[in-house]
C-alpha cells in the first residue's frame, strides 16, 4: 500500500535523499530552505549518517568534495546567495569529476535580495556559475512529489556520470505541503574504483582538478568532460508536454511558474482557446528537441518565469521561427498571475 | 468541489496548523490538497497566513490570490483579506477579537466568537479549532468532522497531543 502523507517540499526532498542512500549532508542555514538541514539533522543520525552544520557555505561545499572523493553519497543545500558562495567548489567538483547532489531553493535577488520564491538563478545554474569549461545536470521539480522523485533520480545520475546534479527549486516549492507517496530506492549500484578508499592492495587514486604537467594535460580532461556532456545531452533531456499537440498558443515554464501556467491552460481550454504547456524537468540539458516538436504548430510561444527573462534564451535557441517567442515574468519574489497569462494569450488572437 | 482558502491571524493563533489540519483531513478522504504558509520575515511579529487548496481534481496552481473562503482571526487579517474574497465566497471572522463588521455584501460573512468558545472549554489556545469547527459545519464537503478529528493526531506534535481532548471539544462546540 502506497500511503499518502502530507509533507513539506523541503522535507520531502530530505527524506528522498535518505531513501536514495545519502548518508552525508553538509550545509549552512538560509531561508527558505532551512527545513532541509533541520530535517537532515534529525534523520541522518537515526540512519547512522553524518549531519554537519559547516561554518560557511564554502566549508560545506568542500566537505561535499571530500565525502564524494571518498565514495559517499552526499548532499548540500542552500538558497541563491548561499549557492553563489558554493560556485568555486562546484567548479572544482566538475574538474575532479565528483558526483554529488546540490539543492538550490531559489529566493529573490540579486545580492541578499529577499526570502520569497524566485527563479532568478537559471543562468547561474545552466551556464556554470563557477569558472571553467563545465556543465552540471539541473533538475526542475514542480510538485512535492517531484521534489522527492527527482532527488532519488539525482543521486543515480550523479553517480552514473560523475557529475554534480543541481535540484533547482524555488521558495514556494520548498515551503508548500502536498500529498506525497514516498519514492522507493532504485537499487542501482555504482562501482567507484576511482574513490579514495585507502589504497590497500591497489595503486593509490588521485582526485584533483589541478593539471599543470603536460602528461595530464588539461585539454585532455576538457575533451573527456565534453564527451560526457554530449552523452548527457543526448540521453537525459526531460520535459512534460501538456495539451501541446493542437496548441495554437504554447506556454513554456518550469517549477512553480509552470503550475500557474497549467491553471491558465486549463481555464483557456474551457473557453475554447487551444493553449498548451511545455514544462522543463531538466534545465540542463535543455529539452530542445521536445520543445521543437511541442511548439511546431504554435502561433505564439509565451515564456513565463519568476525572473525578468533567463530561460527565454534557451527557448529562442530551440524553436523554429523564434520571433514567435514572447515573455511574461515577475521578479523579486512575486508570482506570475493566471489572469495576466490569459489576458496576454487572448490578446494574441486579435 | 474546489475551494481556495486563506487562514490568517497573528503568529501563535495556529493558523498555519489549522490549514494543515484541513489538508490532512481532506487528503485522507482522497482529495487533492496543497498548503503554502507565509514564512520567514512575514512571520516575525506580524500576521501569519496560509494558502490552502482542496479539490476533487488535481491542483494546478497552489497559489490563492482570490480565496473562495477566508478565515480571519484578527482585525489586520480582516482588513487584508476581506477585499480579496471571490464574489459569492465565504468569510469567517473571529468576532472575539474583531469589533468591526465586514463590509462586503456580495459574500457570506459569518462571525464566530472563537476565543470565547476556546476559553469556555478551558483553553486560551484553541480558537483556531473553533474556526475550523465552524467551517466544517458550513462546508462539510471539504472533509467530515470525523476526518478533521482524526487528522489532529497527525498534525499536532507529540508533545502537544495531550491537549487534543480540549481541541476536539472546541471543534464540536463550534460545529454544532
Amino acid at each position: 500500500m502506497n500511503e499518502k502523507i502530507l509533507m513539506k517540499g523541503n522535507e520531502a526532498l530530505g527524506e528522498a535523499a535518505i531513501i536514495a542512500g545519502c548518508r552525508f549532508y553538509f550545509g549552512y542555514p538560509i531561508t527558505p530552505q532551512n527545513e532541509v538541514p533541520a530535517y537532515m539533522s534529525r534523520r541522518l543520525p537515526q540512519e547512522g549518517g553524518t549531519f554537519l552544520q559547516a561554518e560557511s557555505e564554502l566549508a560545506a561545499i568542500n566537505m561535499v568534495y571530500g565525502a564524494s572523493a571518498a565514495g559517499a553519497r552526499v548532499m548540500t543545500s542552500s538558497s541563491s546567495p548561499g549557492i553563489s558562495l558554493k560556485q568555486e567548489g562546484l567548479s572544482y567538483i566538475a574538474g575532479a569529476e565528483l558526483p554529488c547532489v546540490v539543492v538550490n531553493i531559489m529566493r529573490g535577488g540579486p545580492g541578499l535580495g529577499n526570502i520569497a520564491g524566485s527563479q532568478g538563478d537559471y543562468f547561474q545554474s545552466t551556464r556554470g556559475g563557477g569558472n571553467g569549461d563545465y556543465r552540471q545536470l539541473v533538475l526542475t521539480p514542480a510538485t512535492v512529489q517531484e521534489m522527492a522523485d527527482l532527488t532519488v533520480l539525482a543521486f543515480d545520475l550523479a553517480d552514473e556520470y560523475r557529475i554534480a546534479v543541481l535540484i533547482l527549486g524555488d521558495g514556494y516549492l520548498g515551503q508548500i505541503s502536498e500529498a506525497l507517496v514516498l519514492p522507493k530506492p532504485t537499487g542501482k549500484v555504482f562501482e567507484k574504483p576511482w574513490a579514495l578508499t585507502g589504497a590497500k592492495g591497489r595503486k593509490p587514486n588521485k582526485v584533483a582538478s589541478l593539471r599543470l604537467v603536460p602528461e595530464t594535460s588539461l585539454e585532455e580532461l576538457n575533451l573527456v568532460l565534453d564527451e560526457k556532456y554530449k552523452k548527457i545531452s543526448a540521453k537525459e533531456c526531460r520535459s512534460e508536454s501538456y495539451l501541446t499537440e493542437d496548441a495554437d498558443y504554447l506556454l513554456v515554464a518550469y517549477g512553480t511558474s509552470s503550475r500557474i501556467c497549467r491553471e491558465a491552460v486549463n481555464e483557456l481550454r474551457e473557453e475554447g482557446i487551444k493553449a498548451g504547456l511545455f514544462r522543463l524537468i531538466t534545465a540542463w540539458p535543455f529539452p530542445a528537441e521536445a520543445l521543437r516538436i511541442a511548439s511546431a504548430k504554435a502561433k505564439k510561444i509565451l515564456t513565463v518565469e519568476m525572473s525578468l527573462g533567463q530561460m527565454i534564451e534557451d527557448v529562442k535557441l530551440s524553436v523554429k521561427d523564434p520571433e514567435r517567442v514572447d515573455f511574461y515574468g515577475r521578479s523579486g519574489g512575486m508570482l506570475p498571475e493566471t489572469d495576466e497569462i490569459k489576458r496576454r494569450i487572448k490578446a494574441y488572437g486579435n | 468541489m474546489h475551494e481556495e482558502i486563506i487562514v490568517a491571524g497573528f503568529g501563535g493563533q495556529g493558523v498555519i496548523m489549522a490549514g494543515k489540519l484541513l489538508c490532512v483531513a481532506a487528503m485522507n478522504e482522497n482529495k487533492y490538497v496543497s498548503h503554502i504558509p507565509s514564512y520567514g520575515a512575514e512571520m516575525r511579529g506580524g500576521t501569519a497566513n496560509c494558502s490552502v487548496v482542496i479539490s476533487d481534481k488535481e491542483i494546478s496552481s497552489p497559489t490563492v490570490p482570490k480565496p473562495s473562503i477566508a478565515i480571519v482571526m484578527n482585525a489586520p487579517s480582516l482588513a487584508k483579506f476581506e477585499p480579496r474574497v471571490k464574489p459569492g465566497g465565504l468569510l469567517i471572522y473571529n468576532s472575539s477579537l474583531i469589533d468591526q463588521k465586514p463590509k462586503r455584501t456580495d459574500i457570506t460573512t459569518v462571525g464566530i466568537k472563537a476565543n470565547d468558545i476556546s476559553e469556555a472549554e478551558g483553553s486560551l489556545r484553541a480558537a483556531n479549532m473553533a474556526a475550523i469547527g465552524k467551517l466544517q459545519a458550513l462546508k462539510p464537503e471539504i472533509a467530515s468532522l470525523d476526518s478533521v478529528i482524526k487528522a489532529l493526531d497527525v498534525v499536532i506534535s507529540a508533545r502537544n497531543r495531550k491537549h487534543n481532548d480540549t481541541n476536539i471539544k472546541v471543534l464540536k462546540k463550534a460545529n454544532s
